[in-house]
């Protein structure tokens, strides 16, 4: 076990564990987000850069600090490392800064976009990002494509966190996606028109932080804070069959997999809770499901339940106590 | 701009096939790599079938790559795609690299690139009519002290001029010097 | 005439052939590595030079290769780096179609002490025809008994192979070179681990440049002693500089650290100052990625000193008023020429090479190229200026690996010593569009 201090809160955690999970160990406040970094797909991470932090010593052996900023999904902790994140105005300014890259190509999309709302983009600019643009160049712009019958492809706002790729090495026999190109013209994409096809490809639309892989079978159907989460299962062959059926009156919505505060899929009777196909895109009867009852979404989201209200308490707070 | 409907230009009427030698020869590569690693001849295997199969990779030939690599097609779409080397749409029977950056620039590679354009009537990134050449720019080729330079397939063309241009136009076009 | 340690035959005719090259002293270092030294003491001996890395980041060589882990039943790799694409820099191409034994030579020595059994050179593909000589090279070292199964009956087995590169730039990085090396995208890899500890494969590596690998030779044949006489300070031995750009006599010279830039610029032994009998109006001393200086602080320092080829001279006055050797692509910029545009073009070549993978690279090295474009095209307003200092900023540090940094200096660079130019772009669009060398300074240099 080691020792480590972030943001002046001391814990002690495994060896070999990084800040990131460290942190939210801590929970809270001192939890850096992460866009690329998915604790359930080993190989994920240090791409997006949202989740860097300062170390402001090393470790008990040797205390310097790290003159870089790193990406704190993947460095490892040293035994007594202090680390900064929310209290780094480094942190503050060079993460309002990975915003900034990250919105440039994005398009400003949200209210037709599906992803609004649960969006992690969404969440990220709201806390860090800037009023406003300063980039005047003309976006890039894909067409959105059919990858497979059940799941769009919108490039236009994929910001490159390759977990869609490591869900098709993980969890699927064959892989007909990936990355290509390269610098500001990488895209995401399967070259020739091939079908992703497969029992859990849908897991991809689970995984993508943003609007770029969306379900077809929800798509244009309603906001998703409309909804009303249920948790439910299903008997299923292929997965746990656990998932959250978002529902509309009696009317089944869409079926999505059981989500923690940080979007990643919860464990079911000790494993990933990924779901199949089936029981995501086939399984709209209510009859089908075995209805357990509300499922609290714990996000930590612009839009989930009294966020909005309560940030905007928070800044009367401000305003009332004469803070800027 | 996506370019994942791709249209039928990137794809070749046939299926490539290397010659048996050309195979031995692929496969003597593979044997080179430590057991189970033999996806590390991959690029050299691709420089090999854009060289074997008109001068770039058609979806047809990536897919006979990854046939003999025993890799999934898509592995071999992502590497040919990020490397700058690998044309991923046909060209012609000679293609001109002029490199465009900075040292090469300060002696004149603007120059030689506007004077190829016009002397071929084609635009960077085109192909002549008759399908002799092809014009491209790359980033720096090192050659910066023998600048300015292009390269066509092994061979750099160094100290350019738009005499030397003209005469290395002639020497491809009547076959005095060789691919 | 300086002192040369590798370039000492390569006029000599036939000097990549076997016979020649060991006609004239080749591979006596194998014969004494192998024979006489522990591979311990190999490293000594590369310590005690104070040789360091001559790709560009200027890692002391002998402490690499001390990083390097040794567990056992794992094997270990020693990769040379020979995917020069540094903007400026052309020396390691020149070293190998010159002298591929020496390479060789250098390999086998630098693999025997770090008990590596096989290693690769992995060259930049548009080097094709250099590859054919290394593995014509090669082919006549297994023939002579240099390479393969008990090399000169001293029991230590190597096996050496070449690959290519595919075009990336990024494939320098040495982890992005080990993807490559792999078979896949040039991505740099996320560190820790270092390839010290987890490289090529998943084994402990090291990489190490074509000039280092080849320097290793007169260090163990002569003693890393003797090579760190020549010198000053920290910068020892000879370095081989890329000269290019507008001078009278560009090319690949090797020099001993220490010579002046003034020499070395206006020699007659060296590039004999700046073509056409025009003015000096700045240098980059070290490849694309090193910081621009303008003439007055090409020869002095800002405190007047006379600056020297080392690591230290260049670098005196930090980014304020100095750079860096780097790679040694040394480019000399005329009276003639355009800051904005040579600025703009660099950029160009990072957004071209960036592989896309963290945020920071592939977006902002995009985004500085298209506001660099359109103010060398008269597109530009004022506040692009400080537009581009804050991406600069806000690039640097916050990247996977170090292409962000180098992108991003530069165009700092670029602006500090140059804003009279960026803005003279601005003020006058349209006769920025007529004439190429944007404002004539004052400090010109003859």
């Amino acid at each position: 076990m080691v020792k480590v201090t972030i943001d002046d809160i001391q814990i002690e955690v495994e060896d070999g564990t990084s800040i990131l999970n460290a942190a939210r160990q801590i929970g809270g406040e001192v939890v850096p987000p992460a866009m690329c970094y998915y604790s359930k797909l080993p190989g994920t991470g240090g791409k997006c850069r949202t989740c860097l932090v300062e170390v402001a010593a090393g470790s008990e052996k040797d205390p310097r600090p790290m003159p870089k900023l790193v990406a704190s999904c993947s460095t490892p902790v040293q035994d007594g490392m202090i680390v900064k994140n929310k209290t780094s105005e480094k942190v503050h300014t060079n993460r309002g800064a990975v915003v900034e890259f990250l919105l440039i190509n994005h398009p400003l999309d949200c209210p037709v976009c599906d992803q609004a709302g649960e969006c992690h983009l969404q969440d990220l600019s709201f806390e860090n990002g800037g009023e406003g643009t300063r980039y005047e160049e003309e976006k890039r712009t894909f067409d959105p494509i059919d990858i497979g019958n059940k799941i769009k492809l919108h490039m236009n706002r994929c910001i490159l966190c390759y977990r869609c790729v490591h869900v098709a090495n993980q969890l699927t026999d064959k892989r007909v996606h990936g990355v290509l190109n390269r610098g500001e013209h990488t895209e995401i994409s399967t070259y020739i028109e091939a079908a992703v096809d497969n029992d859990f490809s849908g897991n991809m639309i689970d995984v993508c932080p943003v609007g770029a892989l969306t379900d077809k079978t929800f798509r244009f159907k309603s906001r998703v804070w409309f909804l009303k989460p249920m948790e439910a299962s299903c008997e299923c062959t292929k997965c746990s069959g656990k998932t959250v059926l978002w529902m509309f009156g009696n009317e089944i919505y869409r079926v999505t997999a059981r989500k923690d505060k940080y979007g990643e899929v919860e464990d079911q009777d000790g494993k990933a809770g990924w779901i199949c196909n089936d029981c995501r895109f086939e399984k709209k009867d209510p009859s089908k499901w075995n209805i357990i009852g509300p499922r609290t979404i714990n996000r930590h989201s612009v839009i989930s339940q009294g966020k909005y209200s309560a940030a905007r308490a928070n800044s009367q707070k401000k305003i009332e106590n004469g803070d800027k | 701009m996506s370019s994942t409907h791709v249209d039928l230009s990137k794809r070749h009427s046939e299926t490539p096939c290397f010659s048996p030698e050309k195979l031995a020869e692929a496969q003597k590569l593979m044997s080179l790599y430590p057991e189970g690693k033999h996806k590390s001849a991959l690029i050299r295997i691709l420089h090999m079938a854009e060289e074997e199969f008109g001068g770039w990779l058609s979806i047809e030939t990536m897919d006979y790559v990854a046939g003999i690599v025993n890799i999934e097609p898509i592995e071999v779409y992502e590497v040919a795609s990020f490397y700058t080397m690998f044309n991923l749409d046909p060209v012609g029977n000679y293609v001109f690299e002029v490199c465009r950056t900075g040292p090469c620039m300060l002696v004149g590679s603007d120059n030689i690139i506007s004077y190829i354009e016009n002397k071929l009537d084609i635009k960077v990134g085109e192909t002549t009519k008759d399908g002799m050449f092809t014009l491209k720019t790359a980033e720096c080729l090192g050659a910066c002290g023998y600048a300015p330079m292009l390269q066509c397939g092994k061979k750099y063309h160094e100290h350019l001029t738009n005499e030397k241009v003209d005469e290395l136009i002639a020497a491809y076009r009547s076959g005095e010097l060789p691919k | 005439m300086a002192r040369k340690l590798l370039l000492e035959h390569d006029s000599v005719p036939g000097i990549e052939t076997f016979e020649v090259y060991k006609k004239h002293g080749g591979y006596r270092s194998v014969e004494k590595a192998l024979k006489k030294m522990s591979p311990q003491e190999v490293v000594e001996e590369v310590q005690k030079s104070g040789l360091r890395g001559r790709g560009g980041a200027g890692f002391p060589t002998g402490m690499k290769w001390s990083f390097l882990a040794k567990p056992e039943g794992v094997p270990r790799y020693l990769l040379c780096n020979a995917d020069e694409s540094e903007p400026g820099t052309f020396k390691d191409r020149y070293l190998m179609e010159k002298l591929p034994h020496l390479l060789i030579e250098g390999m086998i020595v630098s693999s025997y002490a770090l008990g590596a059994n096989l290693s690769y050179i992995y060259i930049r593909g548009e080097y094709m025809w250099i590859l054919d000589i290394l593995e014509k090279a090669i082919d006549e070292a297994y023939a002579k008994g240099y390479l393969g199964k008990n090399i000169l009956g001293s029991g230590y087995d190597l096996d050496l192979r070449v690959a290519p590169g595919g075009g990336a730039y990024i494939c320098g990085e040495e982890t992005a070179l080990i993807e490559s090396l792999e078979g896949k995208r040039g991505n740099p890899r996320m560190k820790p681990p270092f390839p010290a500890v987890k490289g090529l494969w998943g084994c402990p590596t090291v990489v190490n440049n074509v000039e280092t690998l080849m320097a290793v030779v007169p260090i163990v044949n002569d003693g890393g002693d003797e090579y760190a006489k020549i010198g000053i300070g920290k910068s020892t031995g000879t370095k081989l500089i890329s000269a290019g750009g507008n001078l009278v006599r560009p090319g690949v010279y090797e020099l001993e650290m220490g010579l002046s830039v003034e020499e070395f610029i206006y020699g007659d032994d060296w590039c004999r100052g700046i073509a056409n009998g025009k003015k000096l109006k700045a240098c980059v001393p070290g490849g694309s990625s090193v910081p621009i200086l303008p003439a007055h602080l090409v020869t002095k320092t800002a405190a007047g000193e006379t600056r020297l080829m080392t690591y230290e001279s260049l670098a005196d006055g930090g980014f304020a008023s100095g750079s860096m050797l780097g790679s040694g692509g040394f480019i000399i910029f005329d009276e003639d020429q355009c800051i904005v545009r040579n600025t703009w073009n660099f950029a160009r070549f990072y957004a071209h090479e960036s592989c896309g993978q963290c945020s920071p690279c592939r977006e902002g090295t995009g985004w500085m190229e298209k506001v660099l474009n359109r103010l060398e095209h008269g597109q530009g307003n004022l506040r692009d200026i400080e537009l581009l200092e804050e991406i600069n900023k806000k690039i640097e540090g916050n990247t996977i690996c170090p292409l962000g940094d180098a992108a991003a200096w530069p165009v700092a660079a670029a602006i500090r010593h140059f804003r009279e130019e960026f803005e003279w772009h601005v003020s006058h669009r349209e006769e920025s569009q007529t004439r190429n060398y944007g404002l004539l300074k004052e400090s010109l240099v003859g």
